[in-house]
C-alpha cells in the first residue's frame, strides 16, 4: 500500500524554507490582522465590560445584549453578514479607505470590523470577572483618598485587573490568529487563503496544509513565550522579596494551548 | 470661631433595609481631639466612621467637616447627595485607615504613599516622593520603601496605610479598627504610630477595640451599643467611673 503515498518532499522542503513572496505575504496579513483585531477587541470589550458595570440600567442592558449577539452567533455568519450582506442590502458598499500609506479594502475593513466585535465579546465577559474579583477593600481605599473614577481604575484598578486578564487575554489571542483563516470565505488572502490558492494552482494539498499548520504554529507559540514574560511582568508584586524574576522557559509553553 | 468643632455629626440615622444602624447619632470632635469610639461589634461604630467621609450614604441628619456638610448640598430646604466630583474632593481632606488595609497589592510602599497625591492632587512626583520618604521615616518603614505589600508583615502593612492616608494631608484621621486584623506581635508597633501621631496634635477619630490605647491617648471616649451613643466623656470619666449601667456591662464582659 505504501505505493500509494504521494508526497514531493522537494516541493514540501522548498516551500517550507523558501517559501514564495505571496506565502510571506499572506503571514504578514494574518499577524497584522490578528494584532490590530485583538487590539481593537480589548478596547472595545473593555468598554462593554464597564457598561455591565454601570450604575446606569440601560448601559447594563446593553453591555449584555451585546455580549449575548455576539456570543451567540457563529463568526462565519457574522463575517459573510457584516461583508456580503451589508454591501448586497445597499447599507454600505465598503470603498476603499487609504489611511496614509495604507490601503484598506472592502473585506480588510469587513474583517477588521468582525474579528474586533465579535473579540470584544469575549475580551468584555474576561475584563468583568477580573473586575469583579478584585478586592472590595481596593474601591474602599481609592474613594477614600478622593481619585475620580477614571484616575481609580487608571492607575489601581485596570493594574490588578491586567494581570488577572493576561492568562485568558493569550488564549484568545491565540484563537484569534487561528481564526483569521476564516477570512479566506471573503476573499482574503492572509495565510490559509494564500495556502489555498496555492494548492489550486499546484494540487500538493498535503505539503500545503502541513505548512500552514507548521505556520500557525510557529505564531501561536511565539505568542505563548511573549504571555509568559506578561504574566511574569503583572506578577512580579506577588514574589518575595529577594526572588529574582526568571521567564519560566519552554516548560508550560508546549502544551495548555487551545 | 476657635472652638468651631472640625467634625460635627448631627442626628445621623442610617438603614440598611429595615434595620436602623445609627439611630441619631450626635457629638462634636475639636480641631486635634483624639475621640475614640468603643463599643460591642454591630453596634454602628464602624458604619459611623464609613458615613464620615461617605463611604456609607446617610438617610437623616448632617456630618460637617470644616464647617463642610459632607456628601450632600442643600437644594430647596432638602439634602440631596452631591456631585461625585465634590464628594471626591471632601475626602481628599479625610484620611481612613482601613482594619485591612487595603493597600495597592501592585505598587510598592512607596508607589502606595505617593499616588494620590500625584494622580489626584496633580503635585510633583519628586516633591511628592521627598514628603514620602519623611513618612515612612515617621511610621519606621525607610527600609521597605521598595517593597510590595505581599513582601511586608501585617503591621508593617498598615503603618504603610497610615503613611499613605497622611500623604494627602488630611483635616482629619479616621481610623476603623486599624488593629483587629493585626497578629498580637504587631498590635503594639502600629498603636505606637498612632500614639505619635494624636501627640503630634492629629485630630483622629479611632473605632478601637484596644481599651488600654484608648484609655491612654484618647480625649474622649464614646460608648455605642444598638447604633445609639450610650455616653461621652473624658476617657478618665469613662474608664473610671462610666455613668450608664450599659457602660459598666460592656466593661465587665471583656474582663
Amino acid at each position: 500500500m505504501t505505493g500509494d503515498i504521494n508526497i514531493d518532499s522537494a516541493f514540501f522542503l522548498k516551500y517550507l524554507f523558501n517559501p514564495p513572496a505571496i506565502v510571506w505575504r499572506g503571514l504578514w496579513l494574518t499577524i497584522w490582522i490578528s494584532v490590530v483585531a485583538q487590539a481593537l477587541g480589548v478596547a472595545i470589550g473593555l468598554l462593554i465590560a464597564l457598561c455591565m458595570r454601570s450604575k446606569h440600567g440601560w448601559l447594563r442592558w446593553f453591555g449584555r445584549f451585546y455580549v449575548w449577539i455576539w456570543r451567540g452567533t457563529p463568526m462565519l455568519v457574522q463575517l459573510v453578514l457584516i461583508y456580503t450582506g451589508v454591501a448586497a442590502a445597499g447599507f454600505y458598499k465598503y470603498p476603499d479607505i487609504e489611511i496614509g500609506p495604507f490601503t484598506f479594502t472592502g473585506p480588510l475593513q469587513a474583517a477588521l470590523i468582525a474579528l474586533s466585535l465579535n473579540e470584544a465579546a469575549y475580551m468584555a465577559e474576561i475584563f468583568r470577572a477580573a473586575l469583579a474579583s478584585i478586592d472590595k477593600g481596593q474601591f474602599d481605599a481609592v474613594r477614600a483618598l478622593g481619585m475620580r473614577p477614571y484616575t481609580a481604575m487608571r492607575w489601581i484598578i485596570l493594574p490588578q485587573a491586567a494581570r488577572i486578564v493576561i492568562p485568558p487575554l493569550g488564549n484568545e489571542f491565540t484563537l484569534m490568529i487561528k481564526g483569521t483563516s476564516l477570512l479566506a470565505v471573503i476573499g482574503i488572502r492572509e495565510l490559509f487563503g494564500t495556502i489555498q490558492q496555492l494548492n489550486a494552482a499546484t494540487f500538493r494539498t498535503f505539503e500545503l496544509f502541513v505548512i500552514a499548520a507548521i505556520w500557525y504554529l510557529v505564531l501561536t507559540t511565539i505568542m505563548g513565550f511573549v504571555q509568559k514574560r506578561l504574566e511574569a511582568h503583572y506578577g512580579r508584586h506577588d514574589l518575595p522579596a529577594n526572588a529574582e524574576i526568571k521567564p519560566s522557559g519552554f516548560r508550560g509553553l508546549l502544551s495548555g494551548q487551545r | 470661631m476657635e472652638t468651631a468643632p472640625l467634625v460635627s455629626l448631627r442626628d445621623v440615622r442610617k438603614f440598611f433595609g429595615n434595620w436602623e444602624v445609627l439611630r441619631g447619632v450626635s457629638f462634636d470632635v475639636q480641631r486635634g481631639e483624639v475621640v475614640c469610639l468603643i463599643g460591642p461589634s454591630g453596634s454602628g461604630k464602624t458604619t459611623l466612621v464609613r458615613c464620615i467621609n461617605h463611604l456609607e450614604k446617610i438617610h437623616s441628619g448632617r456630618i460637617l467637616v470644616d464647617g463642610q456638610l459632607i456628601g450632600y448640598r442643600e437644594h430647596r430646604g432638602r439634602l440631596v447627595e452631591d456631585s461625585e466630583k465634590r464628594i471626591a474632593a471632601q475626602r481628599q481632606r479625610i484620611g481612613m485607615v482601613f482594619q485591612r488595609f487595603n493597600l495597592f497589592p501592585h505598587l510598592t510602599a512607596l508607589e502606595n504613599v505617593t499616588v494620590a497625591p500625584v494622580r489626584v492632587q496633580g503635585r510633583r512626583p519628586a516633591d511628592v516622593e521627598a514628603e514620602a520618604r519623611d513618612l515612612l521615616a515617621r511610621v519606621k518603614l525607610s527600609d521597605k520603601a521598595g517593597n510590595y505589600p505581599s513582601q511586608l508583615s501585617g503591621g508593617q502593612q498598615q503603618r504603610v496605610a497610615i503613611a499613605r492616608a497622611l500623604a494627602m494631608k488630611p483635616a482629619v484621621m479616621l481610623f476603623d479598627e486599624p488593629t483587629s486584623a493585626l497578629d498580637p506581635e504587631t498590635v503594639g508597633e502600629v498603636l505606637d504610630v498612632m500614639k505619635a501621631l494624636a501627640e503630634a496634635g492629629t485630630t483622629m477619630i479611632v473605632v478601637t477595640h484596644e481599651m488600654g490605647f484608648a484609655r491612654e491617648v484618647a480625649d474622649r471616649v464614646v460608648m455605642m451599643d444598638q447604633g445609639a451613643v450610650v455616653e461621652i466623656g473624658t476617657a478618665r470619666q469613662i474608664f473610671t467611673a462610666p455613668a450608664q449601667e450599659r457602660t459598666q456591662a460592656f466593661f465587665r464582659a471583656l474582663r
